[in-house]
């Protein structure tokens, strides 16, 4: 199973990094990512195939102090 | 006349004119950039959690350009949690700094300042300008400062609590002793204790909830700026003594309408 930000996400699994962004309407410029724990640098989104047992997060900032 | 009209605060080589650091939590988006506008801050802290509202506005899109953003690592409980959230705020693209805030308190939410010292060593070895958030303890900032911190953060006063300077006689020992920057956060409640931390001699204030849950936020944040510029100018001109009993007239002692 592959979980992305804690949800199962089977859909996910044969799609690039990039194209999942997209898809779920991120803008790649305020996200960041993580594949299992090691971070993914923007300029491989396009070539970061998902896979079963990927365990990905993608943050983003929001207000705080 | 002495007038200072260059006395820039200097954080990891960069310059800012406003000593005041405005939070930007608990404050609605559209209404963000006024708040930051009002306040005068060149400084905004940040908060990083899980992107689950894809499509949605971001909050980078209102923040004033020009804007430094400062990052904090909440929701870390360890130095391992508070370095994962910095380097991945750090990805997001918005430059090296990052106010580190390490939390296993869920009460009075105040912070471990061992996990703080260890998360800060190591960032700073990777570049970061490392802002620590801290209980204040001279040892805690001196070790600090030797793991490469670029300014320290005593809290005042439990986060968001709004209290003013519980924590007073502790910050000016940091004042005193610690050659850093000493930027006070957490806690500050009301212009006139940002202005007196200023006074005492702190390089800058922050604050978020004392604007954030004010009648006009926009108004507060205003207040809070001029405060800060109030409380540095008083400092630097150097405040008058205090007696310690007993009076001393200010108009003169002679020339009365009676003998």
């Amino acid at each position: 199973m592959i979980q992305i930000n804690g949800q199962p996400a089977p859909d996910a699994i044969g799609q690039t990094l990039a194209a999942y962004l997209a898809n779920a309407g991120y803008t790649p410029a305020f996200v960041a990512v993580e594949k299992d724990g090691v971070i993914v640098p923007r300029s491989q989104y396009a070539e970061t195939v998902l896979s079963d047992g990927d365990t990905i997060e993608i943050v983003q900032f929001v207000g705080g102090g | 006349m002495m007038t200072q009209t260059h006395d820039p605060l200097i954080l990891g080589g960069h310059e800012f004119s406003s000593r005041f650091i405005i939070g930007s939590g608990k404050i609605s988006m559209d209404f963000t950039p006024t708040v930051i506008e009002n306040s005068g801050a060149q400084i905004v802290t940040l908060a990083l959690r899980r992107a689950n509202q894809a499509g949605s506005e971001n909050i980078l899109e209102y923040i004033p350009k020009g804007t430094t953003l400062l990052p904090n690592t909440s929701g870390a409980r360890s130095a391992e949690e508070a370095v994962r959230i910095a380097r991945l705020a750090r990805e997001i693209g918005c430059g090296d700094f990052v106010k580190i805030e390490v939390i296993r308190d869920s009460k009075y939410l105040l912070p471990d300042n061992a996990e703080t010292i260890r998360a800060t060593e190591i960032l700073a070895k990777e570049g970061f300008v490392v802002l620590p958030y801290m209980y204040p303890d001279l040892n805690v900032a001196r070790d600090l400062q030797n793991a490469g911190a670029a300014a320290i953060m005593p809290l005042a006063a439990p986060i968001g609590s709004n209290k003013g300077l519980c924590t007073r006689e502790f910050i000016q020992i940091l004042v005193d002793e610690i050659e850093l920057p000493i930027i006070v956060d957490a806690g500050i409640g009301k212009p006139s204790q940002a202005c007196e931390a200023m006074e005492m001699g702190c390089a800058a204030v922050m604050a978020n909830t004392a604007i954030a849950t004010a009648g006009d936020v926009a108004g507060m944040a205003r207040a809070f700026g001029q405060a800060v510029a109030a409380g540095r100018a008083a400092y630097l001109a150097g405040l008058g003594r205090v007696l310690t009993h007993g009076g001393d007239a200010s108009s003169p002692l002679t020339g009365f309408l009676h003998d």
